[in-house]
């Protein structure tokens, strides 16, 4: 295994390094117990200790707002261009849960026929994760699904032994990155039997969340879907999109047309949209086929633990604990899951 | 930076329109040919339609693949893009995606007997199978076509259905909800011609299009019949916005992961008889 060294005093170093070759973007304080993944030139501002951000790394891959298209009407045959605007990015301080995101949507944006926006915006950035060494807050089911070790998905991967990171080596990318900062030094025998005593500690104090086994979740949910536990997370719902808009795995989207002031040239736009939302899944005719906000909210939750089972083999949920911290009504991811294990007994 | 993404999955196609007629006050029918050759659909499939600077909508292929050189969309003006397409003439150009969507499993339904029921706008989609079936008739037993709208105005491919109607391979009837003082055929709905269709069971599809209110009706009476639940075949509407199973709009409320633009939107009755909404 490739384990390297980088002290904790060079960490600034390093991020100066790093932006010298690509925009480095890190968690940053915002104040009120609130992170977000901002541009940064040091290690100054950025905030090593964070509970998951307001929205997760998934906007530098797939934008709010993005062209797809732009195009020319001038002439009798219209004329078409396919674009992609990027950024070479540097991503530092991923947690685990959103490396699992990340992870999701490389899948869903990977499946034929491929969306080549996100597969080339994400061949241009470089992630450096970080470890959780304990839980961000309540509100986190990261061991519910595994993701609180991490399993791939970054380049590079530090983990906090307190003077300093030891680092995991993923890709070459990662390995020719450090070697071109000059800051890593190769791992000891004593550095690495240091992370093994503070992952054997984390088993301790991770434990799921909640009280149904990942492996029964599926069975669950194939007879949940007349359960009267929607009826109550519908209630609460007021459809206001933060749920969805704040996952690291949420990627459905709309797109919209602009044209410019010449009325000749414009451009095709994607933007996010939400499942949440009242005109999601309306059709011209009339007919809303999720017209309820329960329908919507057992729709999220099905996209989370049902749906990607069959399809991608995994869970659609990082554990991050976003969509609870965020929702206005108080409507907790966990406590619906309990809630459907308690009906099921 | 930007760059051109030439194998991009959202790059369009161009049509023009190189014949239009108005059907009804709301639909108006398109012939489309692509500037770079056939669209090499099957029945049952759709297409994204872009109107340049308004947006786009996914449209059902009206036309058979045995009719080639162009296609045809038969479009009601329901929305935002729809009204605007109702603007476009001969000659106009539209920006095209597709096809998409699984079609109708016509392999599978070679040597049997097929019934077709279509409800209003129902007929578009299931057109490019029924004219398939006419242009390969010899591999299909009895076929029965069932047609029902509102009114005797709002009946689709009027100078097509007297082609169906004469043909001894085919029966047709049709019925409509309200009359018209120079209208002799049924009145009622579509579930009353039903009854009247001879079904052997074990060699019968029935192919159901219509809005989501004639689907319940139609498979009840056919069930009746016993007619097994994988030979009621449908066509799903959903808006489908990327066509390509990703932006999430046409997913159905199912236990199971359906997106109606790529597992449909053809399903049989078996597959998505526990959808919340057909």
């Amino acid at each position: 295994m490739n384990y390297r060294i980088l002290k904790k005093k060079d960490l600034d170093e390093f991020i100066k390094k790093l932006s010298r070759k690509m925009k480095v973007v890190a968690p940053v304080d915002k104040g009120y117990n609130q992170f977000a993944f901002e541009e940064v030139s040091s290690a100054e501002r950025i905030a090593l200790q964070y509970i998951p951000t307001i929205l997760p790394p998934k906007k530098y891959f797939m934008p709010q707002k993005e062209k797809i298209l732009d195009f020319d009407i001038s002439e009798k045959v219209p004329e078409d261009r396919a674009v992609i605007e990027y950024d070479k990015i540097a991503i530092f301080g991923i947690h685990t849960c959103d490396l699992a995101g990340i992870q999701c949507l490389n899948m869903v944006f990977n499946e034929r026929p491929r969306d080549y926006n996100y597969l080339t915006r994400k061949d241009h950035i470089f992630s450096v994760g970080l470890e959780c060494n304990d839980y961000c807050d309540g509100y986190a089911s990261c061991a519910l699904v595994n993701s609180h070790l991490p399993n791939g998905g970054y380049d590079l991967f530090l983990t906090d032994l307190g003077d300093r990171f030891i680092c995991h080596v993923n890709t070459q990318q990662g390995a020719d990155m450090a070697d071109f900062t000059g800051l890593f030094q190769n791992a000891s025998p004593r550095d690495l039997s240091d992370l093994d005593s503070l992952r054997e500690t984390k088993r301790k104090i991770f434990k799921n969340e909640v009280d149904v086994d990942a492996r029964q979740l599926p069975g669950l949910f194939e007879k949940a879907m007349e359960s009267p536990v929607w009826s109550q997370v519908g209630a609460k719902c007021v459809s206001c999109g933060n749920c969805t808009n704040v996952c690291p795995t949420c990627y459905c989207f709309d797109m919209f047309d602009q044209i410019n002031l010449d009325m000749k040239t414009g451009s095709r736009f994607r933007v996010w949209d939400s499942c949440q939302l009242e005109p999601f899944a309306k059709v011209a005719g009339g007919e809303n086929f999720r017209e309820e906000r329960l329908e919507r909210q057992r729709h999220r939750f099905y996209r989370k633990f049902k749906y990607p089972i069959e399809k991608y083999y995994r869970f659609f949920c990082t554990g991050c604990g976003r969509c609870t911290r965020t929702c206005m009504a108080k409507i907790s991811l966990k406590e619906t899951l309990n809630a459907l294990a308690k009906e099921s007994l | 930076m930007k760059e051109e993404i030439i194998n991009s999955n959202w790059k369009l196609r161009k049509g023009e329109i190189i014949a239009v007629k108005q059907m009804t006050p709301t639909e108006r029918w398109f012939d489309i040919k692509l500037d770079d050759g056939e669209l090499d659909h099957e029945p049952g499939q759709f297409v994204q339609v872009e109107l340049f600077g308004i947006g786009e909508v996914p449209i059902s292929i009206c036309s058979s693949p045995t009719r080639k050189g162009s296609f045809e969309l038969c479009v009601r003006a329901a929305g935002r893009v729809t009204n605007e397409m109702h603007k476009l003439g001969k000659g106009d150009y539209v920006g095209i995606r597709g096809p998409f969507g699984k079609p109708f499993p016509v392999k599978v339904m070679v040597g049997n007997d097929l019934l077709f029921v279509a409800g209003g706008l129902g007929v578009a989609p299931l057109r490019s199978l029924i004219n398939y079936v006419m242009d390969n008739r010899k591999e299909f037993g009895k076929v029965d076509i069932l047609l029902g709208c509102r009114t005797p105005q709002d009946m689709l491919f009027g100078d097509e259905i007297p082609k169906w109607q004469k043909r001894l391979d085919v029966n047709f009837n049709c019925t409509v909800d309200r009359g018209a003082p120079d209208w002799t055929g049924n009145v009622g709905l579509i579930t009353t011609l039903i009854p009247g269709v001879t079904i052997i069971p074990d060699r019968t599809f029935a192919v159901v299009v219509g809005p989501p209110i004639m689907y319940k009706f139609v498979i009840n009476e056919l069930l009746n019949k016993d007619l097994p639940e994988r030979q009621i075949i449908l066509s799903l509407e959903r808006h489908m916005k990327c066509g390509m199973g990703k932006c999430g709009h046409c997913q159905i409320d199912h236990p199971k992961n359906y997106y109606c633009c790529k597992d449909g939107p053809t399903f049989s009755y078996e597959e998505v008889k526990e959808s919340k909404k057909l």
